[in-house]
């Protein structure tokens, strides 16, 4: 006797990544999130403000382990993300073909693009104090130097756009420095963020590092951009001019540094091109210039 | 406005009483943890405020007042192989009338002379109340056995000597046989009976501040009545860092044994200019009590006449010539 | 011996203040059209210096304009090597008029002529000097980009260091091919009427270099003018969050350089003399009226009785009085705003319960005056060890382990400097790692030099200044 009856698939359900655990919101919240084209595909957990404190919370907890590691074990931390993601590049491809209504063809040279940026941010871990520090040759009997250090907890929001590559594109230079993330996705192509915090879980990454929240962006960056425990802000998928600017103006009571959404166009709607050589911007966006004066003497 | 609690002593109670520092100077291991106990000296920094306090600018009357003070503290010197009873005799006479056209200037502390010739200073100073210091302990090396020092000193002392300028092993010293160094100061303190000790560092040869200190400290815990920075046959020799820092050290001595202690910078100190500048930093290091002759000397030659043609120009309003005071 | 020292005033002579100034626009004094005029005093004596245009919002516009056409017709396009030699000139200008700057700025700020003359005018005449070497070599400053200006640099800087503030703005705007309008403090615009002079002693094309004077409303109009591209300002924290509010949407590019409660921590092990040295500079410099001062003096306990003893007995040698005098070490607080914010922090600091002593002072009887203070008793809780008072009082608290020390010295929403003293090389490393603040002075404290770059974390503000990151900030 054969079985006849189709295998039914097993749907995955999507839910937020705070502080290494995949919880649903705490609201209870969820949205349904369509391919490109307009069908369903899952249920996304919608996270609220109290999702955002949580993740802020545990950002921040994740900081001085994570800042205070080496920069070789960082790369060696984000290079292994990427043997990782590259072991899964047919599911990203599935998921970015399902979200941004890409070719397989256009799609499977993207995901290939993720993974080599991401190695491409492991490689800074230990190079980039070389390149934006400096010994000064001052005026007197004094040893003086500057060094990089991460600016602390980094509020992302995603591209709308660009999914997956934009995604690894802002986050990645974040968190190489030693910034921790609390990282809002794409709010109608949130799945490829989840299933990149996926990889994270199982990479080494250690828990709190980066937090990812789906949901509304105009619902969640207000709290995000507010927080007094934020430490900068990176508005790259802000489309909303408005909301940017009131974030832009939330983040001065503490004085956030603040990262800008691009405003090559008029209505704030362009986004980098991601495919291009990065630039170091990104990382020194978030990283503070420590300078340190010592005494020469006997 | 606020409340003015009034100025404060360095600190009120004595914390190494007597009693303590026998505990302290018992064995080379108690020295040496002592002496490496004291705070260090950052070098920048200890030259940095130095230098500051040598911006000073002291006029007028603060002049005038510290140009006498800075002769009445001179230690009038002479330490060559070509000293002779005549070169003794004239250093003597211009100790007690420094400027023979004006009787206004007063006489240096004391006059310092090689052992042999302490004689002839004691008859030449007479009852002037100018001291005779005599330089003892093999001087300038100190490369002799102790029987030799004590002798060195017992002879000088035996001639009349009023105070007695020892060095200190140095070789020991770097060495860390602090206990030796130690026990030649007890020795020679002892030699010197009613003499008051001065006992040189040679800070040339310390090297360091964190030494200076230490060996400031080691001197006095062995019963040194004052510290001195030079032979003046090393460079460098007396330098204002290097006084502060021994300044620094009787301050502190003072106040965690109720002690006082003199300092004598010498060696370097020519002009009138360096000598004020050593006056500010003992005024605003250890204190006004040690503004006195009893408390600070300046162990100098060439130093007397270029305060005299300050002192000069002071009182006369236009600028001296060298030609017109005495050449020793 | 009592040795008194008899007053070394510095002559007032070499100075010439005018009665009245105009605004310097386009290269020319010009008189305000829309503005008014108020009076600068010399805080140690009330005496009324000059009388100072206040420029309007028209004023700030015709600068601003001034300022794009030469950026546009001139500075922009002029090659690196000559902009650089205009810089030299004008440091090697400053270095001439030294004198007369340090008893300019003595004067109309207060502070003592030996900190203006030895610091102030020095370290900006270097700054000149440091940023007319990169004006040729902009190239090599940025890590894999074309290094382009950014046009109109608006300036708005504090009344702590008039003339050292004004070369931290104007030299690395100039230098990277940016032209400025800059603001100088209400209370201090003499010395930056007098670099305007400078400016025109060194032909510097006109309008590369704008200064205008007024108070917050002229540095508001300046902020938010449309035509600035870039803000620069260096004052207190909340107006630095106005200033980011305000530029909020606008593209600007923003510096801040802001206030700080900066912790000075002194390990049982320290150099103890020192130390005491750098508590007093880092507190008692400038009369306290430095964002990077050491006002919080954190000393382990086991050796907290003996610093303190020897920190009063270095206070009663400070000399407290006339600015002039070359033996002050202690000026005149630089306004009665000022005085009176000092005065009511210190008697909330008394209210909390901590003990405040002061050494023996007599101060001038007219003129604004602070006797320097400390405070001992205090806890974290106490405002005045989390309020920046911008004047001679420290505040002292103690600590028993390193973690303890850095806890506490990084339990402020400020991270601009911090000081730590102990003679282990490895633990000067290891708390420089740990605290959250732009510069840290291991074994010594508010050292500056053109070449090392300053600036906060946190609400201390953001960009830096000095050094190749100082040009940075002038760059896109």
């Amino acid at each position: 006797m054969s079985d006849v009856t189709p295998r039914l698939a097993v749907q995955k359900t999507y839910k937020l990544y705070i502080g290494g655990r995949f919880p649903r919101s705490e609201s209870g919240r969820s949205y349904q999130v369509s391919d490109a084209t307009g069908r369903f595909l899952a249920n996304a957990a919608m996270a609220s403000r109290k999702d955002v404190r949580d993740a802020v919370v545990a950002a921040r907890k994740a900081g001085p382990a994570w800042s205070g590691a080496s920069a070789y074990n960082r790369g060696q931390v984000l290079y292994r993300v990427a043997e990782v993601l590259e072991g899964r590049r047919g599911q990203f491809v599935d998921e970015v073909v399902a979200a941004e209504g890409l070719s397989v063809g256009t799609a499977t040279s993207l995901v290939a693009a993720v993974v080599d940026r991401w190695v491409w941010y492991a490689g800074w871990a230990d190079k980039l104090a070389q390149v934006v520090g400096s010994s000064n040759p001052v005026a007197g009997p004094y040893f003086d130097f500057t060094v990089p250090e991460p600016t602390g907890v980094v509020g992302v929001v995603a591209p709308q756009s660009s999914s997956l590559l934009g995604l690894v594109s802002v986050l990645a230079p974040v968190i190489v420095t030693g910034n921790t993330a609390v990282l809002l996705a794409s709010e109608r192509r949130p799945l490829p963020a989840i299933s990149l915090a996926e990889v994270l879980a199982t990479s080494d990454v250690p828990a709190g590092v980066v937090n990812v929240l789906t949901g509304r962006t105009a619902e969640l960056t207000p709290w995000l951009a507010a927080h007094m425990d934020v430490n900068a802000l990176d508005l790259c998928g802000l489309t909303d001019t408005a909301l940017a600017h009131a974030a832009e103006e939330a983040a001065a009571d503490n004085l956030k540094r603040v990262l800008r959404p691009s405003t090559a166009d008029p209505d704030g709607r362009a986004e980098p091109d991601w495919s291009a050589e990065p630039g170091l911007e990104r990382m020194t966006a978030f990283i503070e210039h420590k300078t340190v004066w010592h005494p020469v003497g006997i | 406005m606020p409340h003015y609690a009034g100025a404060v002593p360095l600190l009120t109670e004595p914390t190494l009483p007597l009693d303590r520092v026998t505990d302290v100077v018992s064995t080379d291991a108690s020295l040496r943890r002592f002496l490496h106990g004291l705070p260090g000296v950052d070098q920048v920094g200890a030259e940095a405020r130095a230098a500051m306090l040598s911006t000073r600018s002291i006029k007028t009357a603060a002049k005038q007042f510290a140009i006498d003070l800075a002769i009445s503290i001179i230690d009038l010197t002479t330490l060559e192989g070509q000293d002779t009873p005549g070169k003794v005799r004239t250093l003597c006479a211009k100790a007690q009338r420094p400027d023979p056209s004006d009787a206004s200037v007063p006489a240096v502390a004391a006059v310092c002379v090689y052992p042999d010739l302490v004689a002839v200073a004691k008859a030449a100073t007479g009852p002037s109340g100018v001291k005779v210091a005599s330089v003892a302990t093999a001087f300038p090396s100190g490369r002799a056995s102790r029987a030799v020092k004590l002798a060195d000193t017992a002879d000088a002392v035996a001639a009349g000597a009023d105070e007695i300028d020892m060095v200190i092993d140095r070789g020991a010293f770097l060495v860390g046989r602090y206990r030796a160094v130690l026990e030649d100061i007890v020795a020679v303190k002892q030699a010197c009976g009613t003499a008051r000790l001065k006992v040189i560092l040679e800070v040339g040869e310390l090297a360091t501040y964190d030494n200076v200190r230490r060996a400031s400290w080691l001197a006095m815990l062995a019963g040194a009545d004052f510290i001195k920075t030079s032979t003046g046959k090393v460079q460098p020799a007396a330098t204002l860092p290097v006084t502060q820092v021994m300044l620094e050290a009787v301050r502190d001595f003072r106040a965690a044994t109720g002690r006082m202690v003199g300092v004598k910078p010498a060696g370097g100190i020519r002009t009138a200019k360096d000598a004020i500048r050593h006056l500010v930093l003992v005024n605003e290091t250890a204190g006004e009590e040690w503004l006195d002759p009893r408390w600070f000397r300046i162990g100098a030659s060439t130093l007397l006449n270029d305060l005299l043609m300050q002192r000069q120009r002071m009182t006369t309003g236009r600028y001296a010539g060298p030609d017109y005071f005495t050449v020793d | 011996m009592k040795f008194e020292y008899a007053p070394a005033p510095e002559s007032r002579a070499i100075v010439d203040i005018k009665s009245s100034y105009g605004l310097f626009v386009g290269g020319e004094f010009v008189d305000p059209v829309d503005g008014h005029r108020f009076k600068t005093v010399n805080p140690a004596t009330e005496e009324v210096l000059a009388e100072v245009s206040a420029a309007g919002p028209r004023d700030v516009d015709a600068a601003v304009q001034a300022a794009r056409g030469a950026y546009t017709r001139t500075w922009q396009r002029m090659r690196g090597a000559e902009r650089a030699k205009y810089l030299y000139r004008i440091a090697r200008i400053m270095q001439e008029r030294a004198r007369e700057l340090a008893v300019l700025e003595s004067i109309d700020n207060g502070k003592p002529i030996r900190e203006s003359r030895d610091v102030d005018v020095p370290l900006a005449a270097a700054h000149f000097f440091y940023y007319a070497g990169w004006a040729d070599k902009l190239g090599y400053a940025l890590s894999g980009r074309e290094p382009r200006p950014l046009g109109v640099a608006g300036q708005v800087i504090p009344w702590n260091f008039p003339l050292l503030m004004l070369a931290w703005k104007v030299a690395p705007a100039l230098a990277a091919g940016n032209t400025v309008v800059l603001k100088p403090a209400e209370t201090t615009p003499l010395s930056a009427l007098l670099f305007a002079e400078i400016c025109q002693q060194a032909d510097l094309p006109p309008g590369v270099v704008n200064i205008i004077t007024g108070a917050g409303d002229t540095g508001r109009a300046l902020v938010e003018h449309d035509g600035v591209d870039k803000v620069a300002f260096t004052g207190s924290t909340e107006v630095g969050k106005q200033i980011a509010r305000s530029v909020a949407g606008s593209g600007k590019k923003v510096t801040l350089e802001l206030g700080g409660k900066a912790a000075n921590v002194v390990f049982d092990d320290a150099p103890i003399d020192q130390a005491v040295e750098g508590i007093v500079d880092g507190i008692f410099f400038n009369q306290g009226h430095v964002c990077c001062a050491g006002s919080r003096l954190l000393v382990q306990e086991s050796v907290a009785e003996d610093v303190l003893s020897r920190l009063k007995y270095r206070l009663t040698t400070l000399r407290v009085g006339d600015p002039l005098d070359k033996n002050t070490d202690v000026g005149a607080i630089n306004s009665a705003a000022q005085l009176e914010r000092i005065r009511e922090l210190s008697a909330v600091g008394e209210a909390e319960g901590a003990q405040r002593w002061s050494p023996p002072c007599e101060l001038p009887e007219r003129g604004y005056w602070f006797p320097p203070t400390v405070f001992t008793g205090v806890s974290q809780a106490h405002r005045i060890a989390r309020e920046e008072i911008f004047g001679p009082v420290l505040s002292v608290l103690t600590f028993r382990t390193p973690a303890e020390a850095v806890d506490k010295a990084n339990n402020s929403p400020y991270g601009l400097s911090a000081g730590v003293w102990t003679d282990k090389g490895s633990r000067i490393l290891w708390m420089a790692q740990r605290l959250r603040a732009g510069v840290v002075w291991a074994n010594t404290f508010n050292r500056f030099d053109p070449g090392s770059p300053f600036g906060g974390y946190q609400e201390s503000g953001y960009g830096r200044e000095g050094g190749r990151h100082g040009l940075e900030a002038y760059l896109q």
